[in-house]
């Protein structure tokens, strides 16, 4: 390293510059574009490789970006993923088919009912026991599942919004939102990695005040929702940043198997909840939403809309709850059922009383069962499935294999943010750099997912 | 698969509720069909099954012992898909063998690919009109370090848009020799997911334009989840305790 550039370096801490191999490389930080203009002005026939994340605020998770620039145009992009790969995959196979759940959830961290859901499905489907899953479970993930929905996007167009200087979207969409997380701390005791749905129903009855609160929620968003609309649709800085950008046609998102609202927003209505319903899709009232114009605007409007879809259905679920009071939410084969309830207690959430009592002194057979269950686990027949669901994001499926033991030999997620980031380089190469952050922010890969 | 055996004449009237096959299958002994597909040995204190010893001490082994092959004619639209595909390979000159068998389990139907056939099957489902499988979701591996010969799969999971209609393929390939064709060139979407699964399991997918990692560090050893893959244990600051890795702790599988 010649003495010139070290005193360059002892001069400006924040942005050095150093000689390699292939080139020089440039430090910046904060603002401190000075040097690189510089050097990019005395190096100008040289391309220009800008590594955008993996810690940046507009990348929308630990994604990172490799940008090749010329001036301010794209000429390549390439994503690096990883940063956040906890091998949940792997530390499935060493856990029961029910604690599979609890890992399962923190994957995609902003829609974790739909993770359990797949799972749970697929598990289901291996057990034989799709039938047996009772009508008020049924409908109790429904409706968790459709509240995920707006809950997730909301933050997709909250995060969306501040990445492209609209903090207003991201404040009201986050206060939205922890109205949603309330209504998960009520049904299921926590706001984020519930763990809920389990194979063979869900972990609990709803709670005495969960169908006014719901009431309540549907009530407030339908004076809520028409905010995004007239904040959004029309506004024309907002309309400048996103319409046109990001395109992907139908052949392009069939290609690269891009699914949900990005593959609805060319006008395609493919919705699994309808073509291939699960948990009793088929009996609710609802429309798939889609747009025509293929870019970052009309997966916004997708998105905007579908929430609309969402609260008709968590209205139809919350009524029909309202008439299932009492009804069991988990299967009635006590080799399968996961025995324990939960109950308040003075000191919190735990045991419940009542079910202690039960097996402790009035059912050797149910102490039996509760035994085996929570130390061995259920067996599950030896064969694979594969039970896909409609997530805010796309397909997201569960491929899950037993050997017939007590743990998953495997189980693989197909996570939509996964597949969807592919397409990163054909939405925003040509485009500016600004771009890029809008048509990444209307896939809305969510890293946890993507990196499981 | 199913072990249930003939109907028993006196239950219904007077027979033991307990005893019967029908009433705890898991109790009957292992089915052992010459054509299910034993793909390993599981080893354990319980789940014992076929055998008089419950108490864990023998060293109980039973073998893991997937669904069989089903036979023609399939149900429903899983022969028109398997005839179709019949059809459709016969057309593409592709030799009769490429499908070795075919599942159908759960409703779920899979077809097992000769790996060598595998980008021409994956060619003909998406571009015959009776099949159109147009999208793929992707690559699964699975290891099955005990069954000899095939222990690595890859297994892929197609979607019909058109027909409405779900198939999976699943290729194998040895340890020793651990190369499966790409499909990248008929599914762009699976070049992350072939990505993912060498990444995860060696799997080299010949015909991959950049295979490299994606989620472990470039210069990471080994394939973390392959079962033959040692897992790390944890010391404890207790007399030099260790708690052992996961998969050499006492468990109930």
């Amino acid at each position: 390293m010649s003495t010139d550039q070290h005193a360059d370096q002892q001069q400006d801490l924040y942005a050095g510059t150093n000689e390699t191999t292939e080139g020089r490389v440039f430090t910046v930080t904060g603002q401190d574009w000075d040097t690189i203009s510089q050097g990019v002005a005395e190096e100008a026939d040289e391309r220009v490789v800008v590594n955008m994340g993996p810690q940046h605020p507009s990348t929308h998770g630990v994604l990172r970006l490799i940008l090749e620039l010329e001036g301010e145009t794209v000429t390549e992009a390439r994503c690096g993923i990883g940063y956040l790969h906890t091998g949940i995959e792997k530390n499935m196979e060493y856990r029961s088919w029910v604690q599979g759940v609890t890992f399962c959830t923190r994957m995609d961290y902003l829609s974790p009912f739909f993770n359990e859901a797949t799972y749970c499905l697929g598990v289901e489907r291996l057990l034989d026991i799709e039938d047996q899953v009772p009508e008020k479970a049924q409908v109790m993930r429904v409706l968790l599942m459709e509240l995920n929905r707006i809950s997730s996007h909301l933050v997709a167009i909250a995060t969306g919004g501040m990445e492209i200087g609209a903090l207003t979207v991201m404040t009201i969409g986050f206060r939205e939102r922890e109205l949603v997380l309330d209504l998960f701390e009520t049904i299921t005791g926590l706001r984020m990695n519930h763990a809920f749905i389990r194979p063979g129903g869900v972990a609990q009855d709803l709670p005495p005040n969960a169908i006014g609160d719901l009431r309540d929620f549907t009530a407030l968003m339908k004076k809520r929702l028409p905010e995004y609309a007239a904040l959004c649709n029309a506004n024309p800085i907002f309309k400048g940043r996103l319409e046109g950008v990001g395109h992907l046609d139908l052949e392009g998102c069939i290609a690269l198997g891009l699914t949900g609202p990005v593959l609805r927003s060319t006008g395609y209505p493919w919705d699994l909840r309808k073509t291939q319903p699960y948990s009793g899709y088929e009996d609710y009232d609802f429309e798939v939403q889609t747009w025509d114009t293929s870019d970052s605007y009309g997966r916004f409007r997708v998105r905007l809309n579908e929430m609309w879809e969402s609260l008709k259905i968590v209205e139809q679920a919350t009524e029909r709850l309202a008439g299932l009071e009492g009804a069991p939410v988990m299967i009635g084969d006590k080799k399968i059922a996961w025995p324990s309830q939960l109950a308040i207690g003075s000191d919190g959430m735990g045991n419940s009383l009542d079910h202690i009592r039960h097996i402790m002194g009035e059912s050797m057979e149910a102490l039996i069962h509760h035994f085996k269950l929570v130390t061995e686990g259920f067996r599950v027949p030896a064969g694979q499935a594969y039970v896909p669901v409609e997530s805010p994001r796309g397909e997201l499926g569960a491929h899950v294999v037993s050997d017939g033991g007590t743990r998953p030999f495997r189980a693989h997620f197909r996570d939509p943010s996964f597949t969807n980031l592919q397409a990163t380089s054909v939405m925003s190469e040509g485009g500016m750099v600004s771009d890029i952050i809008v048509a990444i922010a209307s896939i809305d890969p969510v890293m946890g997912g993507v990196d499981r | 698969m199913s072990s249930g055996g003939q109907e028993d004449p006196i239950k219904g009237d007077k027979g033991p509720s307990q005893s019967a096959l029908e009433e705890s299958p898991e109790n009957a002994p292992a089915s052992l069909d010459p054509e299910v597909q034993v793909v390993g040995a599981r080893q354990g204190m319980f789940g014992v099954r076929g055998s008089g010893d419950t108490s864990g001490y023998g060293g109980l082994r039973q073998p893991v012992v997937f669904p069989a092959p089903s036979r023609r004619p399939f149900e429903g639209w899983h022969e028109e898909v398997a005839a179709a595909l019949d059809t459709a390979l016969a057309g593409a000159g592709v030799e009769a063998q490429a499908v070795e068998g075919v599942v159908v389990h759960r409703g779920e139907i899979t077809f097992h690919v000769r790996r060598e056939a595998l980008p021409a099957v994956a060619k003909a489902l998406r571009d015959d009109p009776a099949l159109r499988f147009e999208l793929c979701s992707g690559v699964s591996g699975v290891h099955y370090p005990d069954d000899t010969g095939r222990e690595l799969h890859a297994v892929y999971h197609l979607l019909s848009m058109t027909w409405n209609r779900r198939v999976r393929l699943e290729v194998t390939a040895p340890d020793a020799d651990p190369h499966v064709p790409s499909i990248v060139a008929t599914y762009p979407t699976i070049d992350w997911h072939e990505r993912e699964t060498y990444d995860m399991f060696g799997l080299i997918f010949d015909g991959h334009p950049a295979l490299t990692r994606i989620l472990m560090p470039d210069d990471w050893p080994g394939h973390p989840q392959r079962k033959d893959y040692p897992l790390g244990g944890i010391p404890v600051e207790y007399k030099g305790g260790t708690i052992p890795p996961p998969d050499q702790r006492r468990s109930y599988n």
